[in-house]
Parts: C-alpha cells; sequence; structure tokens
C-alpha cells in the first residue's frame, strides 16, 4: 500500500508496423518497463531501436499493437486527455508567428485558462528557463539552445506529472548540450516532475538519469536497465568522477553486447 | 545619412541598367529612324505621358487616368472576388480531406486553361460595358492559384507540430486556428504576389474582346488603330506601373503581417 505508484507501467508492449508491400516491421516486442514518480529514466540505443517509439506510445501518439500500457494510473488516451505529460522534440518546435512568451502560453491557451494566469505562468516557466527577458522575442531570433530551453518551459508550462524527451539536445553542439544537461537537472530538481529521456549519447544518458534503459535494435527490445548510484547535486565535476567513468564504460559494453548478440 | 547612402548604393546597378535601357532605345530609334508605328521613343511616350498627368492634375479629365482607374476597379474586383473565394473554398475543404483531395485534381487541371478564353462569354453573360464581365475573368484566373497555395500551406505541415497538438488534445478547430491558418499565410501571400499583376493582365485582356471606352484595353487597341502609338505606349506604361504598385503594396503588407514567412521559401 504504501508503495510508490509507477507513473509509466508498459507490460508486454508489442509494436508493429504494418509497411505496404514489404514485410510487417516489429518496432518493439515485449516491453517491461515501470517508471516511478520523480525519477530520471533515459532511453539509450542505436537508431531503430525503437525508443523513438516506446515515448510516442507512452504519448498516445501511438498505440501499441498488444500488451498494457498504464501513465498516471489510466489508458494513455486519458493521460493525454487529461495533459498528464509535456513533451519536448529534437526540433523545438516553435511556433514562428508567436513570440516566446506565446509559444510558451500556447498549451495554456488550449486548456482554456485565463490571459492574465496564463502570461504569469509563462513569464514563471520563462524565468525557470533563464529567459526572462526574452518573452518578447521571435523564435527565429534565438540560437538553437535558447529555442530548446523554451520548448522546455512550453512543455512544463501546465506543470504536468510527466515530461517526455525525444532527443532534445540531439541537434545542439557538445558545449551547449552540456549547459543543457546542467540546466536540465536543475528543472528537474526544482519541478519534481519525471522525466523519460530519449537520447543516443552515453555520456548524457548517464550524466542526467538515475536510471538506463538499454534498448537494441531488430526488433526493438529492453536488454538492460542500469540504476545510475552518482551522487547529486551532479555538475561538472560528476563528470569527472570514476564512477562516472565506469558507468559510460558499463552502458557502452552493454550497447556493444546488444548489438553482436543481433549480427 | 548613411542608411540613405547604403540604399542609393545597393538601388544603384538596377537604376543605372534601368537608365542605359531607356537611352539605349532612345539613341537606336533615332539612329536607325525607326518609324514611330513600330517603336515610340520613351521621351515621346514620357511626354504623351506627363501630358495626360497634367490633365488629370489640373482638373481637366484625362481620359488615360478615368480609363486606368476603370480597370485597376476591374482589376481589384476581380482579385478580392477571387482570392477571397479561393481561401474560403481552401478552408472548407482542408477541412475534409477527402473533399480537398478529390477536388485538387480538377483546380490543378483548371489551372492550365486559358481562362482569358471566356471572355467574350463574360461579355454575353454580364453585358460589354459592364464591369461584373472583367471582374469574372479575373475572378476566375486568380481563383486556383489561391486555392491551391491556400490548400498546401493548410495541409503541408511539420508532422512534429501536429504530434505536438495531438499532445496538448487539441481540438480539430483549436488545430486549424492556432497552427494551419498561421501555416498558410506566408502561402496565401505567395499566391497573393502572383495574382496581383495577374490581375491587371487579366482585366486589360479581357478588356481587349471589348468594353466601354473608357478602359486600358479598349484604349490600347484604339489608339494603336487609330496610329496614335504615343498614346497607346503611355496606356501600357500607366497599366504597368498600376500592376507594379499592387505588387509592392502586397509585399508590403506580407513583410507588415507575416515576417516568419518571408525569411523561408512561401
Amino acid at each position: 500500500m504504501t508503495e510508490i505508484p509507477a507513473v509509466i507501467r508498459a507490460e508486454g508492449v508489442n509494436k508493429v508496423f504494418t509497411v505496404k508491400n514489404a514485410d510487417p516491421v516489429i518496432a518493439l516486442k515485449d516491453i517491461h518497463l515501470d517508471v516511478k514518480r520523480g525519477e530520471f529514466v533515459s532511453l539509450i540505443g542505436p537508431s531503430g531501436c525503437g525508443k523513438s517509439t516506446l515515448l510516442r506510445l507512452i504519448a498516445d501518439l501511438l498505440q501499441p499493437t498488444s500488451g498494457e500500457m498504464v501513465i498516471n494510473g489510466k489508458t494513455p488516451v486519458q493521460a493525454r486527455l487529461d495533459r498528464d505529460y509535456g513533451m519536448v522534440f529534437q526540433a523545438a518546435t516553435l511556433y514562428d508567428w508567436r513570440n516566446v512568451g506565446k509559444n510558451v502560453q500556447l498549451p495554456l491557451e488550449i486548456m482554456g485558462i485565463d490571459k492574465a494566469e496564463r502570461e504569469k505562468r509563462a513569464a514563471e516557466m520563462l524565468e525557470l528557463v533563464e529567459l526572462g527577458k526574452f518573452a518578447k522575442h521571435y523564435p527565429w531570433q534565438l540560437s538553437g539552445g535558447m529555442q530548446q530551453r523554451v520548448a522546455i518551459a512550453r512543455a512544463l508550462a501546465f506543470q504536468p506529472a510527466l515530461l517526455l524527451m525525444d532527443e532534445p539536445f540531439g541537434a545542439l553542439d557538445e558545449f551547449t548540450r552540456e549547459r543543457m544537461n546542467l540546466e536540465l537537472l536543475r528543472i528537474w530538481h526544482a519541478t519534481q516532475t519525471t522525466v523519460v529521456f530519449v537520447t543516443h549519447s552515453i555520456a548524457e544518458a548517464v550524466f542526467l538519469s538515475s536510471r538506463v534503459v538499454v534498448m537494441s535494435p531488430r526488433p526493438g527490445r529492453i536488454t538492460a536497465v542500469l540504476d545510475v548510484d552518482l551522487p547529486y547535486p551532479r555538475n561538472f565535476e560528476t563528470r569527472e568522477l570514476p564512477r562516472y567513468f565506469e558507468l559510460v564504460t558499463h552502458v557502452r559494453e552493454l550497447l556493444r553486447d546488444a548489438h553482436t548478440f543481433d549480427e | 545619412m548613411t542608411k540613405s547612402f547604403e540604399r542609393l548604393r545597393y538601388y544603384l546597378p538596377t537604376i543605372v541598367v534601368a537608365v542605359a535601357v531607356l537611352a539605349l532605345w532612345e539613341v537606336l530609334v533615332t539612329v536607325l529612324n525607326i518609324q514611330q508605328f513600330i517603336l515610340p521613343k520613351p521621351t515621346q511616350i514620357a511626354g504623351r505621358f506627363f501630358e495626360e498627368v497634367n490633365l488629370f492634375v489640373t482638373g481637366q479629365g484625362s481620359i488615360l487616368f478615368q480609363a486606368a482607374g476603370a480597370t485597376f476597379y476591374e482589376a481589384l474586383g476581380g482579385f478580392i472576388l477571387g482570392c477571397g473565394s479561393g481561401i474560403l473554398v481552401a478552408l472548407v475543404t482542408a477541412r475534409w480531406t477527402v473533399l480537398s483531395e478529390a477536388m485538387m485534381p480538377f483546380a490543378i487541371a483548371a489551372n492550365s486553361v486559358p481562362i482569358i478564353a471566356f471572355a467574350p462569354i463574360m461579355n454575353n453573360w454580364f453585358g460589354l460595358t459592364n464591369p461584373v464581365s472583367k471582374m469574372t475573368i479575373v475572378a476566375i484566373i486568380v481563383f486556383f492559384p489561391t486555392m491551391i497555395n491556400t490548400v498546401r500551406g493548410l495541409t503541408l505541415i511539420d508532422p512534429r507540430q501536429l504530434e505536438l497538438m495531438r499532445s496538448y488534445a487539441a481540438s480539430d478547430l483549436k488545430i486549424l486556428r492556432a497552427l494551419r491558418i498561421p501555416n498558410a499565410v506566408p502561402y496565401i501571400f505567395s499566391a497573393l504576389r502572383v495574382a496581383s499583376p495577374l490581375s491587371m493582365i487579366g482585366a486589360v485582356v479581357a478588356e481587349f474582346f471589348g468594353g466601354p471606352r473608357a478602359t486600358l484595353g479598349v484604349f490600347i487597341t484604339q489608339e494603336a488603330s487609330g496610329f496614335n502609338f504615343d498614346r497607346a505606349w503611355a496606356a501600357i506604361v500607366i497599366a504597368s506601373l498600376i500592376g507594379i504598385a499592387f505588387y509592392a503594396i502586397i509585399v508590403f503588407a506580407e513583410r507588415r503581417l507575416a515576417p516568419w514567412g518571408t525569411r523561408e521559401a512561401g
């Protein structure tokens, strides 16, 4: 009874894509995954391992072929309709015709929240991602890293229980990416949101996560789950700890094993 | 000071080319002794043009300016009618994907029909001197490119942006208002940019098939057959100026209303 309820529970989830004039593609096979409240879980694996597909199943942007998926104790559809999660993609997908403030307000607008409250919350969120002064700027006037921070502010604007991120920093250069990682950890601590984070950077997965889920392709499946026991708060020094290197090496080996296993 | 100098430097090559072409024209017509019914000198055309300007400004009445006003009225009426209904039909059909998919091939086929060929029929329908006959032709000409482009703008959307809207559980109406319509605005402007000079061309050519005396198409055909070539050319100049001004207004409106669209291929 006192056990923390899982925010995400996947039981024997399969996803098969039927392709015209070709064999069906098994994108995900027999996925079992529990994500608890407040966790930061990374899904890592080479392209084609189904990590983005799994994220889309959680988000109800795709539906599983078989198996059960429970989000916040509800079906994924209900969770989506209840706006239980915020989503961040690799591209910031901001609307060019809205200024930064209005972009952050978009989900609030759709939820029918009144203007004063919308503006207040958007200002708070922009403050959180340290872009308070940029509310009146347009997306195309910002750098890639800043745009992605706006996307994070937008995803958090309605205070969802769950933040789903699909390679959010994949298009950024290494320096910006490391700064964004620190930023994200700070936001995660401040908001206590549960995060599911798709990436193919081993360093990023280890640095950010409380748990790393290693996946492998053809068919996409989970091959290992690793607890990351690096101390918090994590900062630039974390990346220099011997334990950090051990974990990075370990994940790399897991990925390599999974790959040779496949061929 | 420096800013206007910068602008001057930017436009200088264009101005130089324009002046050079006009000078060459003037010299060639004089040297080769070309008859004025083949090609009048630019100075002669300009002289006639400013004579008309003078008549107009001093209130003595210029039939050329009267004609220009009448033709622009037809062009503008047809433009508003055709582009307006093009955008409306696109909004309705894009709402029902099946309908727009069924209509697009017809729209694209209709777009390649020489619509101007219907001008005599429109004259029969609405009357030779009724501006509606010309407006209808213009409206049909600009309708199809506007409709096709608007449908494209409403439907060619980054799948991520649609996923984002789905993740917010946004209604179809909200997606239309917050995503599809703003996404279509640069596409619509690119259609309007094509449609603005097209509407002037449509109106003038439709008038070649007959219309009131005081319209540019009729004016040009009558003056040309009466060997008043400088007057015919002055009418061509004013038709061009209206076409260019119309286009410039659309471009200006686009920069003001959809600044994000002018940065990418709309």
